[in-house]
């Protein structure tokens, strides 16, 4: 029977699932909200912060990621592998560990705000817009460097070569080669950030807040969690999705690459500038690798000591988070692979898009819909740690499907002739065939769906909740000031985070 | 009796044409230029496509709604025949049973096909490890342990010197008279035609020509295929 299901239609099947608890979600958020008329002055503030912020934090980071990405194309120098390694890591790096990061770096103890009070200046605040616009960078700023650097190694080394042999200063390469680029690159790039930040709850929550600095999905929680004023929390999901369905409708005029993936890093490039350009270079790549280690090593050194003095119930969440994020990813990888599979054997539009549609549902959004959907069946208490499981479950999906269906495809072209005639089918087709060939992209996804699941602090903030995952209650340790335990709670997401990628990526390529 | 009955496929502009009747136990080659359909013939019998019209049968039996793995038939492609996360026994074994879950009985019997194509003790091998000769001969041993009563060659040679390919068709050969298989192999080497297989089909735009004895043939082709071999054979 399941190996009949698994051949006939599960794909399909799996996907109209998807399709039809997310839209469902969406309709039954779409039916509880008032009219547009429902919106006060303030929401129409926070809609405004939403693209503002996020415009600012893409842009700014575009901007940085230009030099830095520059700096390392065109140098060599040790230590250069890990650090382009490293700048995949912030998409598994839990956001309010990052948080504390900035918190222990630009905070009023901090040491930026001590040197500045030493040399009796005014003090800087890590709190309000302008915390937002620095966490989005900190976490957007490596992504943007790994896709102009991308954009970079794309250009054939012959094409430098040539430059070199027809004596270009750095000024003409700049304008025969590396402009081009950048111009067919950084739109791509501006909004890939743009995209992240247009549905930013962690940051604005921790950071943000008041009326200059509250984003649609921190409204979205405010009207739910200290109003309970479902309409308003629904008529604000209507809101954020119509910014997101606006956004990615831009994707069809730009392509926007993938935020992840393994750093390619093994072209010869060519040989960088001498002179005043070195200098500049290794400023922007210090300045860059100091910006995104310094508030991780912050917080670690901060954090590392208390760990053996963690209350009893930091503990108790994390182990509860781990199960939570491994059920998840288990979750993700199940529906991923099923519809993977499908596609591979035959392209289907809507069956793709139902794989993207948590793209277009926030997480907030779905957390707010599928508590209306739930509410007369449990509580939220009872709600709280299923409804976060699946949605995590949902959020990763997008991440997955753009690992496995490559290779499902490749795979297919591969070896599905040979596989169909020797009527490997079902299960014996996965166990000899599937999971064979498709580990190291399933590791891997595994490893993305799990860490993300790990380290979010999103719907479960929605639920008032007497079992809080590591990350909530670590953000409980923050809003009580307890921030040695915090900071060690911070250490311990972050490690737990980092294992349990590691793990499934390991697994993956040991298979 | 494989009979194929005014098979029709259309693809985008391309229209291929069939009508076949095939003795069991015959050796033929199919040969024509290239893009011409051989692969398509051999795609449609194994069950890759599904012809938009007439039927495929085997001693009587329509195949054409039966998945290629059901079919009484072995394909050798042109590549990938083995996986190659599995060793050289279980991908043998996949002849016996597409789940590998082999009783002891069965197993010897694998042992026994891979000793017979002269690959005795590659059993944990994995295919990397193997040369291409040596490749081929597992996929024979698979061949030779499924033992379906027709066998499809899709140039699976074509990569290999000519040493190794006369071996291989020995090799072949002998399989061929141990399971009385009827063989239809596509190839584009017009003496690989003349040393294994009786009867030639000419494949030439999308339409499949019947079978005809392969030394005339070539010994007096027609127009067409003379513009294809360049010379006369034989």
């Amino acid at each position: 029977m399941a190996a009949r299901l698994f051949r006939l239609g599960a794909g399909p099947a799996i996907a109209a699932g998807l399709a039809l608890l997310i839209l469902g979600t969406l309709a039954a958020v779409a039916w509880q909200a008032e009219g547009l008329s429902g919106l006060s002055s303030w929401d129409w503030r926070a809609v405004r912060f939403t693209i503002w912020q996020a415009a600012l934090s893409a842009t700014i980071s575009a901007l940085l990621a230009v030099p830095v990405a520059r700096a390392l194309a065109r140098r060599r120098f040790w230590g250069r592998g890990l650090l382009v390694t490293l700048l995949g890591a912030p998409f598994i790096l839990p956001v309010i560990v990052a948080i504390m990061g900035l918190v222990a770096v630009f905070g009023r103890q901090g040491a930026i705000n001590d040197a500045l009070r030493a040399l009796s200046l005014p003090e800087i605040s890590v709190y309000g817009w302008q915390g937002v616009i620095l966490a989005h960078v900190f976490f957007n700023l490596p992504l943007s460097v790994r896709l102009v650097l991308q954009g970079w190694q794309a250009i054939p080394s012959e094409r430098f070569r040539l430059a070199d042999s027809l004596g270009f200063a750095p000024r003409d390469i700049s304008r025969h080669l590396e402009r081009p680029m950048l111009q067919a690159v950084l739109p791509g790039a501006w909004l890939a950030v743009f995209l992240v930040c247009l549905t930013s709850f962690t940051v604005a929550l921790a950071l943000g807040g008041g009326p200059r600095a509250t984003t649609v999905e921190l409204a979205i929680y405010q009207a739910f969690r200290f109003d309970f004023d479902l309409s308003k929390a629904a008529l604000l999901g209507l809101v954020q999705i119509a910014i997101c369905v606006a956004a990615l409708l831009a994707t069809r005029w730009i392509a926007v690459p993938a935020s992840f993936g393994a750093g390619r890093d093994d072209r010869v490039t060519w040989r960088g500038p001498a002179g005043w350009r070195q200098g500049t270079d290794a400023l922007a790549i210090a300045l860059a690798a100091a910006f995104l280690l310094w508030p991780i090593g912050a917080v670690t050194l901060r954090g590392l000591p208390s760990i053996p003095d963690l209350p009893p119930e930091v503990w108790t969440a994390a182990i509860r988070s781990v199960v939570m994020a491994v059920i998840s990813a288990l979750l993700t990888l199940a529906v991923a692979l099923v519809m993977a599979l499908h596609l591979a054997r035959r392209p289907s539009g809507w069956v793709e898009g139902a794989g993207m549609l948590p793209l277009v549902a926030s997480p907030l959004v779905l957390g707010t819909g599928l508590f209306i959907l739930l509410r007369d069946v449990a509580g939220a208490q009872a709600l709280a740690l299923p409804v976060t499981v699946g949605v995590n479950a949902m959020m990763a999906l997008p991440f997955a499907l753009r690992a496995l269906i490559p290779a499902a495809r490749t795979m297919q072209q591969d070896y599905g002739r040979l596989a169909a005639s020797l009527d490997m089918t079902g299960i014996a087709r996965l166990r000899l065939l599937v999971l064979p060939r498709l580990a190291r992209p399933v590791g891997f996804a595994g490893g993305l769906a799990a860490a993300l699941a790990m380290g979010d602090l999103g719907v479960i903030a929605l639920f008032s909740t007497d079992q809080p995952t590591l990350p909530l209650k670590l953000y409980q340790l923050m809003t009580s000031y307890r921030m040695a335990d915090a900071s060690a709670a911070a250490v311990l997401l972050m490690a737990i985070s980092f294992a349990l990628f590691w793990i499934f990526d390991r697994g993956g390529r040991l298979a | 009796m494989l009979e194929c009955r005014d098979i029709v496929l259309h693809r985008e502009g391309w229209e291929f044409a069939a009508d076949l009747d095939l003795r069991p136990g015959g050796r033929i080659a199919v040969i024509g230029p290239s893009g011409a359909g051989k692969t398509t013939l051999l795609s449609l019998i194994a069950g890759f496509l599904t012809p938009d019209r007439g039927r495929i049968a085997w001693e009587g039996r329509d195949l054409t709604a039966i998945p290629p793995g059901k079919r009484p038939l072995s394909v050798l492609f042109q590549d990938q025949n083995l996986f190659p996360h599995l060793d050289v026994a279980s991908n043998v074994g996949l002849g016996l049973r597409p789940d590998l879950r082999l009783s002891r009985d069965q197993r010897d019997r694998v042992a026994r096909a891979i000793a017979d194509v002269g690959l005795e003790g590659f059993d944990k091998r994995l295919p990397a490890s193997l040369s291409g000769g040596q490749q081929s001969r597992v996929a024979l041993a698979r061949v030779l342990l499924r033992a379906r009563p027709i066998l499809l060659l899709d140039e699976p040679f074509a990569a290999l010197g000519p040493a190794l390919k006369s071996e291989m068709l020995d090799l072949l050969d002998r399989i061929g008279s141990e399971t009385g298989a009827l063989m239809l192999m596509v190839t584009h080497d017009p003496q690989d035609a003349l040393d294994f297989a009786h009867d030639t089909i000419v494949v030439q735009d999308g339409r499949c020509h019947a079978p005809q004895p392969t030394r005339d043939l070539l010994r007096d082709p027609p127009p067409a295929l003379r513009d294809y071999l360049g010379r006369a054979f034989g």
